[in-house]
């Protein structure tokens, strides 16, 4: 490609933990290979449906602080999805930005994204397609196991982020969406339950737990009334899966998130509910959580809900 | 075969196969493992295979667990059917570079390196699952005499090709990681290849794994 038909953003500042981030890859658990992708799939839905992208185009992920980009080409869209704050430098001046809405961006403009608010994750994407690699169906970042576009790795400053495709017909949306908090995270009871003594059983529902900085795209390690095993602290390895709360021999919740280790040996006491995933990843390091317990059933239906939720915010697009 | 099927949260099964880790039992779950990948189901998002488990993963807008349960529980294993195994050579240099629990081995098993290795070395061993990290290899099983507890403090950085044992298992690390084996020698062959799309892992379950003993000059030769 001759240099000046490329349209590219050049990474001035690469944030924390930028990666490309997509559904993800199936199937690969059996050989150690975690599903990974965008952590929250409702942001990431939102995203590629205001921007008129395929429902499993690539994004550009970011935790806490984001990239600061400069825009090399030809005319084209830019949205952010998230609880984001960030701006947008033209030679017309420095606006401050909004989550859910579209900008255009014009040769030289920049995009400053400065900080994700009382919220973990935020989504980047334009209105087209980046150039990426694909691992196993998947364009998805997995650092722990060097998976992925650039070697796997996160972004890092003076990265050249190609765009591959414009979508010239595109016109701007906008949502109205402030973003979904909880209070309560909602889990089934796991499948070692029973080893941990009754009080602590109680405690787990009751008290609460609070979010250590020791979480990551692999994990999130909890802090709060020990958990006692009267069984065993150890299980025989087995599969784990997304969402799963296992405790240490510690006594400490962690509880399995997008891109963790596929099989584990410590008891499990609960697994987060699918419909509640995507708010849970969000909850920042510091911040308390309590678990529910619902059954089965009630999980499922309350997935529908979201799901229903979620198809309905996007029918509000504009 | 599968004696118990209950829901691990509200999307995914776990098929239950005994509480014990041998070969007999693994192989059911394995066979199990090889005949639903082969049966494609719609909506089927991942199988984990390990000693004793198979956890199904599935996607809730397309199964719930009593219609995806029932679905399992009606599939046909003939007990004759065989398993596929391949028998696989693995190099492994044990200088003392690489052995970096040999002499606490030494002392845990009251035994000399060279015995010790030499045991290692004699045994043909059986893969029970990967994964943990990607490719990992799980194998057993050691003699009786070669068993012993993982490190007390796991090291913070394994050395990616280190050879390890713990208890009646050893194993493989594929990637650099954290881990807690006792690591006796390190490969210089790739166990997990990224750039190989369609069979990454050296090593599968159900195969057969010999080690060989190789020098320092070897090990450089196969590095390069």
């Amino acid at each position: 490609m001759k240099s000046k038909d490329r349209n590219y953003f050049k990474i001035l500042r690469a944030g924390i933990n930028t990666t490309y981030q997509d559904l993800g890859r199936n199937n690969l658990y059996h050989i150690g290979i975690p599903f990974s992708g965008a952590m929250d799939k409702r942001n990431f839905q939102l995203l590629n449906s205001l921007l008129q992208n395929d429902y499993n185009s690539p994004v550009i992920e970011f935790a806490y602080q984001g990239p600061h980009l400069k825009y090399f080409g030809k005319d084209i869209f830019f949205c952010i999805s998230g609880n984001v704050s960030f701006k947008i430098i033209t030679k017309e001046g420095v606006i401050d930005g909004n989550s859910y809405q579209c900008y255009l961006l014009k040769n030289g403009d920049e995009v400053d994204i400065r900080s994700t608010n009382k919220s973990v994750y935020g989504y980047f994407s334009i209105n087209g397609t980046f150039g990426v690699d694909y691992y196993w169906g998947s364009c998805s970042i997995n650092t722990q196991a060097q998976i992925g576009p650039n070697n796997g790795n996160k972004f890092s400053k003076d990265l050249e982020i190609e765009i591959i495709d414009i979508n010239n017909s595109f016109n701007k949306r906008k949502l109205d969406y402030l973003g979904s908090t909880i209070e309560n995270i909602r889990v089934i009871k796991g499948t070692n339950y029973d080893y941990f003594s009754e009080s602590s059983q109680n405690k787990f529902f009751k008290e609460s737990f609070k979010i250590t900085k020791l979480s990551d795209r692999m994990g999130m390690r909890l802090e709060g009334p020990k958990i006692e095993n009267i069984v065993d602290p150890n299980i025989k390895s087995e599969g784990l899966v997304k969402g799963v709360i296992q405790i240490t021999s510690a006594g400490d919740p962690i509880i399995m998130l997008s891109d963790h280790g596929t099989i584990g040996g410590y008891p499990k006491i609960a697994t987060v509910i699918s419909a509640d995933y995507d708010r849970l990843v969000q909850l920042t390091p510091g911040s308390n959580i309590k678990f529910k317990d619902v059954s089965l059933e009630d999980a499922e239906t309350l997935y529908k809900l979201y799901q229903m939720e979620t198809n309905n915010l996007i029918s509000q697009i504009k | 075969m599968i004696k118990n099927i209950l829901n691990l949260g509200d999307a995914a099964l776990y098929c239950d196969f005994g509480s014990d880790v041998n070969q007999e039992i693994n192989s059911n779950v394995i066979k199990y493992f090889y005949h639903i990948k082969k049966l494609n189901l719609k909506g089927i998002t991942n199988l984990t295979p390990s000693y004793n488990k198979l956890i199904i993963s599935y996607d809730l807008n397309i199964h719930t667990f009593l219609s995806l349960k029932k679905k399992i529980e009606n599939i046909e294993i003939k007990e004759n059917n065989k398993l596929e195994k391949n028998l696989i050579e693995i190099p492994v240099c044990c200088e003392n570079n690489f052995a970096l629990d040999i002499k606490r081995v030494e002392n845990k098993l009251k035994l000399k390196s060279e015995i010790i290795l030499e045991k290692f070395f004699s045994k043909n061993y059986f893969c029970y699952m990967t994964g943990f990290v990607a490719g990992m290899p799980f194998l057993g099983d050691l003699n009786q005499e070669m068993r012993l507890k993982r490190l007390e403090t796991p090291r913070v950085k394994v050395p990616k090709g280190s050879v390890g044992i713990t208890e009646q298992f050893c194993n493989i690390y594929t990637f650099e990681t954290p881990g807690g084996w006792n690591i006796l020698g390190n490969t210089p062959q790739n166990i997990f290849d990224t750039s190989n799309q369609s069979n990454p892992n050296l090593v599968n379950p159900g195969d057969t794994i010999k080690f060989y003993r190789i020098t320092l000059d070897q090990y450089n030769e196969i590095k390069r």
